[in-house]
């Protein structure tokens, strides 16, 4: 679903273009651009498309052929294989039971990472003296990987899903902090002083200027930490766990299923890229604003 | 484009006041003894030192002066951004503190809110002074048909041009029914042409509602052209070194700007401004060591 929206997204901007035409002076201008823009965009879909089926290719022959030269494609199950193997998991139910559960994970903890990061972030970018206690935090555990967590997170959580969760949302937790932080402290000075003249409260200049001034940063955060989220998610899960799509690809491993290695690892790559995806979409409606003055 | 002048339509009288007349018993600026100074890598400047201005209800009064000479600190002082360090600063008797709803600003650009539409900056005061959202964004028509924009009401910011965008932060001051308006070189950016229909548009809703405005400039022509009173400010230590009456007849138009009056003023103001900055300079240099 997602996926075609994207792919009709070009064309679509063109009626948000109008309003900014309606006072252009020249007529037939914008008829000729739209006219050149479709295809122009079915083009870049082609190619995107056809690098992938080539890729694809490449990967057949190299595991037909038993290519090995440095890298070795001798065991790698091929296409065609791994196709197979995913026609057998889609009908079987404990496939799914791992799907949501990685979902359900996810869910929980990023939402708790939105909440207290964009919360922290605020904080942070509105307020010196809680910037200066919290800062140290976040740069110091920001460069720690998810997977070294794991040890401490079993240690400190009350079950193995609590610190499977905690990883996760670690992980997500801080680009949106940061993300929301330098969005808030770039809030032009001008609007509030627009505000405070206009006789905005504090309150009111928070949710009319810095937080509407913040947002662009602030999904641009919220998509970086999606990414995150799922690769924490992963270390977490194939550390430790039963179900998930991490558990489920670790244990094809040590099971030596090696198609459904790929399965799992393509069905992270494919669950990751839908949620950001998503999570882009959802905050388009709030950035209206934003694209008609590229346009004008 | 729609045209900068038709204001005929509606005249947003006020709702409590029944009328916009009585806004000429409000707006009493009473500047004593003010400086502003900033500390700067350890030492203390005066980006205004010792100004007093008195401004009476109605009035329409131009800072004119060169950049830097501290005339956007004393407006920003009025407007409660900027605090003075010495001297007192009375708003129809009332300390100024902080900003508020009675003094209006009009910035340079971009102060709009990018993220609200064209109705919803506009609308934004009344909210904010607790109106409810049908009465704000009644009121917001009103006052976008009198800059001439009703038909970009649902529009964003970014859309309007440079003129455009400056009418609606007119509007949006005037919406909160200010006391005083008070102006930081509004029409700086905009090109020639737009400049001049934009001071003719201004005075026209200025005859309208009566307020005081105290407006910033560092064009002669315009603070001619609009003002009955041009305050003249010298740079570094911002002072006042002049005040010039304007007696031209209103209402004034484009044609003013030809006329033998208009530039036999330009010519006392450009005479006045050369000595006074002469004499202040040289006042400085040995009265003030």
């Amino acid at each position: 679903m997602s996926l075609e929206k994207s792919e009709i997204g070009s064309p679509v901007i063109d009626p948000v273009d109008t309003p900014a035409t309606d006072t252009a002076v020249a007529g037939p201008a914008p008829v000729k651009r739209r006219a050149r823009r479709l295809p122009e965009a079915v083009n870049r879909y082609l190619v995107r498309a056809t690098a992938l089926i080539v890729a694809i290719l490449i990967w057949h022959w190299a595991s037909t052929s038993g290519f090995n030269l440095f890298i070795n494609f001798e065991n790698v199950p091929g296409p065609l294989v791994v196709w197979n193997a995913l026609m057998q998991e889609i009908v079987s139910k404990t496939f799914y039971v791992h799907i949501l559960y990685s979902l359900q994970r996810i869910g929980i903890a990023y939402l708790i990472a939105v909440v207290l990061g964009v919360a922290l972030g605020v904080l942070m970018g509105r307020w010196r003296l809680a910037e200066d206690i919290i800062a140290p935090y976040i740069e110091l555990l920001r460069p720690i990987p998810a997977v070294a967590w794991i040890p401490l997170a079993i240690l400190m959580m009350p079950s193995e899903e609590s610190s499977i969760i905690f990883i996760t949302f670690l992980g997500a937790l801080f680009p949106i902090v940061i993300n929301t932080v330098h969005g808030v402290e770039q809030t032009p000075k001008v609007l509030v002083r627009a505000a405070r003249s206009l006789g905005a409260s504090n309150a009111a200049i928070l949710r009319h200027v810095v937080l509407p001034g913040a947002l662009p940063s602030i999904v641009a955060g919220l998509a970086i930490g999606m990414g995150v989220a799922w690769f924490s998610l992963l270390a977490g899960e194939i550390i430790s766990g039963q179900y998930g799509i991490g558990y489920f690809t670790w244990s094809a491993y040590t099971l030596i299923e090696y198609p459904k290695i790929i399965i799992g690892m393509l069905m992270i790559g494919g669950l990751g890229t839908l949620c950001t995806l998503m999570i882009k979409m959802a905050c388009r409606p709030l950035l209206r604003w934003q694209a008609q003055g590229k346009n004008a | 484009m729609t045209s900068a002048l038709d204001i005929s339509r509606t005249s947003p009288a006020h709702p409590q006041r029944g009328g916009t007349r009585k806004a000429r018993d409000r707006g009493h600026i009473q500047i004593r003894d003010v400086s502003v100074e900033f500390e700067r890598n350890g030492d203390w400047m005066a980006a205004v030192k010792r100004a007093n201005l008195e401004i009476k209800p109605g009035e329409f009064v131009c800072l004119l002066g060169p950049s830097g000479c501290g005339k956007s600190t004393l407006l920003n002082t009025v407007a409660g951004f900027v605090n003075a360090t010495r001297g007192e600063l009375l708003v129809d008797g009332q300390p100024v503190t902080a900003p508020g709803p009675d003094r209006g600003m009009v910035f340079q650009q971009h102060s709009l809110f990018p993220w609200k539409t064209v109705r919803d900056n506009v609308a934004f005061g009344p909210l904010m002074a607790g109106m409810g959202r049908t009465e704000a964004l009644s009121l917001a028509r009103t006052f976008l048909s009198l800059v001439g924009l009703s038909a970009h009401a649902s529009a964003y910011p970014a859309t309007l041009s440079g003129g455009m965008q400056q009418r609606v932060g007119i509007a949006r001051a005037l919406a909160n029914y200010p006391s005083v308006l008070l102006m930081d070189e509004p029409f700086g950016a905009l090109d020639a042409q737009t400049r001049i229909m934009m001071q003719e548009s201004l005075l026209e809703i200025w005859s309208e509602f009566g307020n005081t405005v105290l407006f910033v400039t560092h064009d002669i022509d315009e603070a001619v052209f609009l003002s009955d009173r041009i305050v003249i400010m010298s740079a570094s230590p911002g002072r006042i070194i002049a005040d010039i009456q304007v007696s031209l007849p209103r209402p004034r138009t484009q044609d003013l700007l030809t006329s033998p009056d208009f530039i036999e003023l330009k010519r006392e103001c450009l005479d006045l401004i050369r000595r006074e900055t002469l004499r202040a300079f040289e006042q400085q240099n040995s009265g003030g060591r």
